[in-house]
């Protein structure tokens, strides 16, 4: 269970981009959060696993406080905290196979970090995800020779590593094409299921947040201003949202059943 | 064909000067024609020493020719030594450099780490290697240790230069991504730093390696070992036929050397 109150983020003297956000998240439920750009999506999801530094609040997650954590403890924490990113973040020069191991760095000492020998349990778990993914066959391959979809796999498989407690997704699909982020926002989703895994996606598209996620999130200048499921998000939501930004309107009027089939006639 | 502008005047266009306003840029013509007229009037330059210093030339010169390689046993032992304080010295200076490079970047490095890194480079890159060598013959004495010596530092302030300003430039977003898994510090630059500066690392090596060889002829004339030190002791001797030889073979071993660390670099990157 991930715990949020009262969380507020600062940088430098400027209006706080988080004004004291409260958010709750049970269970393994898949929740989107949606926002215009610099609403503080992207620096809550950074204030969890303390990439960035929150200045006041709280957040426990699974009982745990995470905010005062220092040193060893906090890397012990950031352990059980997948993270998915935009940009992938990728070793590009290294292999999928040795980025998908780089998940483990928090378990294995430095002296088998350097030599590449990690535990054949690491190994192991490496292949299965890596098949349930479906890029094993990549295993040797550079990460930076891989199309975006299957980069952000190795991404997605890298954050599964660590056996995490949460994942978090950090506009997971922003830099794919319509058709590898339905495919990508549908591996979170089956994922999620699989491993009973609570899942927090910032996203743009609000048409796949209302298919593919149990929980829509709205934020808005640092605030929360909905909370609810796909079925509750109307128009007026998205309003609130976005502040009735034309192009919005066109995701929303898009039915997301439509467009799901969209994807399945095209792949046919 | 009608051209609807065919009435009006061609248009003209010329490349807008450098420096716009023109008495500000024809008055630094005249300040340099001016500061090269007073330098050349001032400097000393006694025109009969010159000219009797020509036919000197020419005698050091006629000497030179054909160059002789007689001793060349004296020359491949220089050679050999120079070879062996470059290649040491390139080794033990990019492998120093690596450290210091890390120090010295300010995007991995706490504040104070990053003013030592910083201090180190700059103190090491301050001196032309040839006063470093004087110093350090005077402090270990004559030969090739003081040669190597000497090439490492000089490796350390230039590659660890160039690796630190590489470092500061790497895509942050996969050092946070390491960060992300838990991983430690050391765990984070082998994996998220260190693979994005190695194509970098490898070519500056490469560079340097060449470069300190180059350096190891010239540190040699001071007693720091190697083959300037035969050369010295060749013009001493009026040896110039020698002396020509050595010259000969240098240009061609830096000659090969570029060759092959340009063909490496370009296959690494």
């Amino acid at each position: 269970m991930l715990e949020i109150s009262r969380l507020v983020k600062r940088y430098g003297r400027d209006k706080p981009v988080l004004e004291g956000l409260d958010l709750t998240v049970e269970g393994s439920s898949v929740v989107s959060i949606v926002g215009a750009s610099g609403a503080g999506k992207s620096t809550m999801l950074r204030c969890i696993n303390r990439l960035v530094e929150p200045t006041s609040g709280s957040i426990r997650l699974n009982g745990t406080e995470l905010v005062t954590l220092r040193g060893r403890e906090l890397r012990r924490a950031r352990r059980k905290i997948g993270m998915v990113f935009q940009g992938f973040n990728l070793i590009d020069r290294l292999t999928v196979m040795e980025n998908v191991l780089a998940g483990r760095l928090g378990y294995v000492n430095l002296f088998q970090a350097i030599t590449r020998r990690y535990p054949q349990r690491d190994i192991e778990r490496a292949f299965q995800l890596m098949e349930r993914v479906g890029i094993a066959h990549y295993a040797n391959k550079r990460a930076d020779e891989l199309s975006g979809g299957e980069r952000q796999r190795v991404g997605v498989v890298r954050a599964l590593m660590q056996e995490p407690e949460i994942l978090l997704a950090d506009e997971p699909t922003a830099s794919l094409d319509p058709r590898t982020s339905e495919q990508i926002m549908k591996l979170l989703q089956s994922l999620a299921r699989e491993l009973s895994l609570p899942v927090l996606i910032n996203i743009h598209n609000v048409a796949q947040a209302k298919a593919y996620t149990e929980r829509i999130v709205g934020l808005r200048h640092g605030r929360m201003i909905f909370d609810g499921t796909p079925a509750d998000f109307d128009k007026e939501a998205l309003d609130a949202i976005y502040g009735g930004i034309e192009t919005a309107e066109e995701e929303i009027t898009q039915e997301p059943g439509r467009s799901t089939q969209g994807v399945a006639h095209d792949s046919t | 064909m009608t051209r609807p502008d065919a009435a009006v005047a061609p248009r003209a266009w010329r490349k807008p000067p450098f420096i716009a306003n023109p008495l500000l840029r024809y008055g630094l013509w005249l300040a340099v024609i001016a500061y090269l007229v007073w330098a050349f009037g001032s400097l000393p330059f006694n025109w009969a020493r010159i000219s009797e210093g020509l036919p000197r030339a020419a005698r050091i010169f006629g000497g030179g020719f054909p160059p002789s390689f007689e001793r060349s046993g004296l020359l491949i032992t220089g050679f050999k030594e120079s070879f062996q304080i470059a290649l040491l010295a390139t080794l033990l200076g990019v492998a120093l450099s690596i450290p210091f490079a890390v120090m010295a970047a300010r995007n991995v490095a706490p504040r104070p780490i990053y003013l030592f890194g910083r201090a180190v480079i700059i103190v090491s890159r301050s001196f032309h290697p040839v006063i470093v060598a004087i110093l350090f013959v005077a402090a270990v004495g004559f030969g090739p240790l003081a040669g190597i010596l000497t090439l490492t530092i000089y490796s350390i302030g230039f590659v660890g230069k160039l690796l630190a300003e590489e470092i500061e430039e790497i895509d942050w977003g996969q050092v946070e991504a390491m960060k992300a898994t838990g991983a430690g510090y050391l765990a984070t630059l082998v994996y998220a730093v260190f693979p994005q500066i190695l194509p970098r690392q490898v070519g500056l090596s490469m560079y340097q390696l060449d470069s300190n060889l180059r350096a190891s002829a010239v540190v040699g004339i001071v007693g720091a070992g190697g083959i300037g030190g035969t050369l010295m002791n060749a013009f001493g001797r009026y040896d110039y036929d020698f002396a020509f030889a050595i010259l000969f073979t240098v240009i061609v071993v830096i000659l090969i050397s570029e060759g092959i660390s340009g063909w490496v670099r370009k296959k690494i990157w």
